[in-house]
């Protein structure tokens, strides 16, 4: 018999071969993913065009409401539609993934209590729905880059490193949520506030600059300084602020120290969701 | 030692029983972290102060319950041995499949697996109604465990075992549930893992396709495979399986070689010997003893029932709605669950109209019993008119049919199904 099949089963064991098994178990999540990106829009008249469709129209509306009739001001000379744009793709992505991961498995249920594969699979392959949507809602940008003719720069080749940011960004929360789910129905609940809530936590409407300038006039210096630094505490400010200064240049000054912060604290949800994910996970065929 | 493919050391899974089930609330978990500073000032401090230093039970019982499912089962499964699993519902065979293929983790104990383990604890598990019979083949394939070149190479004998060829590109939700089963079953019928670990899987489809994957499992057990198989149809283990563990409230109640051990098994308590039973909270499907209960079946010509004797028995049932034309049945079927022979008030047209908290009973009077000597489930049933039924428990209860008085030597071996009396003329026709 040849050892290399050798498995042991004990309490508290599972989690030994865990990397390795994610990588054996890669196929699935590749059918996985494809099963959700195809199922998604199977039956529906529009097909993919939803993908188009449904961020064209927020799109649109934020930049009725908030450009024209709120007369919220761009930055940089750039039309506000661009820098609506510009981040609500990123802000739709993660909504989008937040919100399919967090009941990913539980709408697998049927998967979870019948067959073993790391759970962790589940989320991601919603990760990748939301992905494909993004990209896709992409040619949106390219097409209105091509009416204001905005030529991009070498700036643009920064878009692959930020969508892995924004990928981590919505994994680590997604992974929290997806656990806390499966525990708490509650959850189902609550994720749409946290999404609908969270647009306005992010620069989606207005830049960061215009927020801090903001800050600091109405708090002064150091409170709104402090203030600032707060705010940028969350994951998505500094994807979309880097998807903002890709695309044209961003505001005058890019808030590095803010957009580190950034990137610790998404990598440190990502350590967080990791870990209670694979704590919970060997509970999941017993709980859901 | 070398061939021990799986070996299983003093296994034990605990479930615990909340007072909220499983899936307790956000609410309750709040509430005990919020009054966990409480309970620890009582737990350290006022509980010696009041006992003096004798140690009282804990004040808050918890409202929980621990059960078993799984304690200290060990076993060992040899490179090429086909085991069964059988015991009772509830005696555990599912949780050790589940803690086997990994789905679940025990609480105690150790497992040592050598092989690529693929389970079938369901047929057709991840199929999405909206893909195609060939998407899903993939997708179904995957989960199972099969590599893509794997399933590719596999294809077209997976298609022909499952005769859906017309509806390849057709998504699965428009199938005949027939031709589902089918499907599903083909994929998980070419899986070629070193150990495999099914679950009472065989009971789908029609007559004809339940053979077609007898035979295929049969390859499968004769193909020097390891297999794991936990069935109800002893008929079924009897054949395929060389060895049986018989599993009774989460223990290893014995092991040994199939006749054995299934003849002991179908001997023990599980054939029901008390002449009145209760069927009130016996599990229905949803819609099932709504209107129209049955409650008991009394035999009170006692039990065993024997072959080619006289048998009566009383069925009481309930009614909450009125019923109209309501007709009451019972029906013997081999362990395997077909169907040898019906006793049905419909038969003589005897049919009553049931008044809404009404309690009615009837009784059954069988002249001789036609089902030779055996073991058998019985199944209860009421309809309402001819096509609509109010209640039915299939396989409710298994009892057992004794040889009678009259009952004659070539009788009493039984398989050859309902013996009725009948009229031979022999000719000799030698010119």
């Amino acid at each position: 018999m040849a050892t290399t099949n050798k498995l042991i089963l004990e309490p508290g064991l599972t989690a030994k071969n865990y990397w390795r098994d994610l990588y054996h178990y890669r196929e699935l999540f590749m059918i996985l993913a494809w099963r959700d990106v195809v199922v998604r829009y199977k039956q529906t008249t529009a097909g993919a065009a939803w993908a188009l469709i449904q961020p064209l129209m927020s799109i649109v509306i934020m930049t009725l409401i908030f450009g024209k009739l709120a007369g919220l001001p761009s930055e940089n000379g750039t039309a506000y539609i661009i820098i609506v744009t510009t981040a609500m793709l990123p802000w739709l992505f993660f909504s989008n993934a937040l919100t399919l991961a967090s009941q990913s498995v539980v709408n697998n249920a049927n998967l979870i209590s019948k067959i073993y594969f790391p759970r962790m699979i589940v989320p991601a392959s919603s990760i990748i729905v939301s992905l494909v949507d993004f990209l896709v809602a992409c040619s949106i940008l390219a097409g209105l880059m091509l009416w204001y003719q905005l030529w991009p720069t070498w700036r643009l080749l920064a878009l692959p490193a930020l969508v892995v940011l924004a990928i981590a960004a919505a994994l680590g929360p997604g992974l929290i949520l997806t656990a806390l789910t499966v525990r708490f129905r509650d959850f189902r609940m609550i994720i749409p506030f946290i999404v609908q809530f969270g647009m306005y936590v992010c620069p989606v409407p207005y830049s960061s600059s215009y927020l801090h300038h903001k800050l600091i006039t109405k708090c002064g210096e150091a409170l709104g300084g402090k203030l600032f630094l707060l705010y940028s505490m969350n994951p998505m400010v500094g994807v979309i602020d880097g998807f903002r200064w890709a695309i044209y240049g961003g505001s005058e000054t890019f808030y590095w120290p803010e957009f580190f912060l950034s990137i610790v604290l998404t990598a440190g949800l990502l350590f967080i969701g990791t870990v209670y994910f694979r704590k919970t996970e060997r509970a999941f065929a017993d709980i859901i | 030692m070398s061939d021990t493919v799986i070996r299983v050391d003093n296994l034990s899974k605990r479930y615990v029983l909340g007072k909220h089930g499983h899936a307790d609330g956000l609410r309750h978990v709040i509430h005990d972290f919020a009054t966990a500073p409480i309970r620890w000032l009582k737990s350290r401090n006022l509980q010696p102060v009041l006992t003096n230093g004798i140690k009282l039970p804990p004040i808050n019982q918890p409202d929980t319950q621990e059960f078993w499912a799984l304690k200290n089962v060990s076993f060992e499964v040899k490179q090429g041995e086909v085991m069964g699993i059988i015991g009772r519902n509830g005696a555990g065979k599912s949780t050790l499949l589940k803690v086997l293929s990994r789905i679940t983790e025990q609480t105690e104990g150790r497992v040592e697996i050598n092989g690529r383990v693929a389970s079938l604890l369901e047929v057709g598990t991840g199929f999405h109604p909206e893909l195609t019979g060939r998407e899903n083949i993939f997708l179904n394939g995957a989960i199972l465990g099969m590599s893509r070149m794997e399933i590719k190479k596999k294809f077209d004998e997976i298609v022909a075992f499952a005769e859906v060829e017309k509806f390849l590109d057709t998504p699965v939700k428009r199938y005949s549930s027939g031709m589902y089963v089918r499907l599903a079953f083909a994929v998980a019928a070419h899986l070629e893992p070193e150990i495999l670990i099914v679950d009472e899987v065989l009971a789908v489809g029609d007559a004809q396709f339940q053979k077609k994957c007898l035979g295929k499992m049969h390859d499968v057990a004769r193909g020097g495979r390891t297999v794991l198989f936990v069935s109800h149809n002893m008929a079924m283990m009897k054949t395929f399986c060389e060895a049986i563990i018989w599993l009774n409230q989460g223990k290893m109640f014995e092991r040994g070689l199939p006749q054995d051990v299934i003849n002991r098994y179908l001997q023990s308590g599980t054939c029901e010997s008390q002449t009145v039973m209760n069927l009130k909270d016996h599990p229905r499907n949803q819609g099932e003893g709504v209107k129209l209960r049955i409650t008991q079946i009394e035999w009170l010509t006692g039990l065993p029932l024997f072959h080619s004797e006289s048998v009566k028995a009383r069925i009481e049932f309930e009614a909450y709605t009125d019923v109209d034309e309501a007709t009451m049945g019972i029906g013997f079927s081999t362990l395997d669950g077909v169907r040898l022979l019906t006793y049905e008030t419909d038969d003589p047209g005897e049919r009553i109209n049931v008044k809404r908290g009404g309690r009615y009973n009837t009784t059954l009077e069988i002249e001789s019993l036609p089902v030779p000597p055996g073991y058998y489930n019985l199944d209860i049933g009421s309809r309402s008119g001819p096509m609509q039924g109010v209640d039915y428990l299939p396989g409710c209860l298994q009892i057992e049919i004794a040889p009678g008085k009259k009952t004659q030597g070539h009788q009493a071996k039984g398989g050859a199904g309902v013996r009725l009396p009948s009229h031979w003329n022999w000719e000799n026709v030698t010119l």
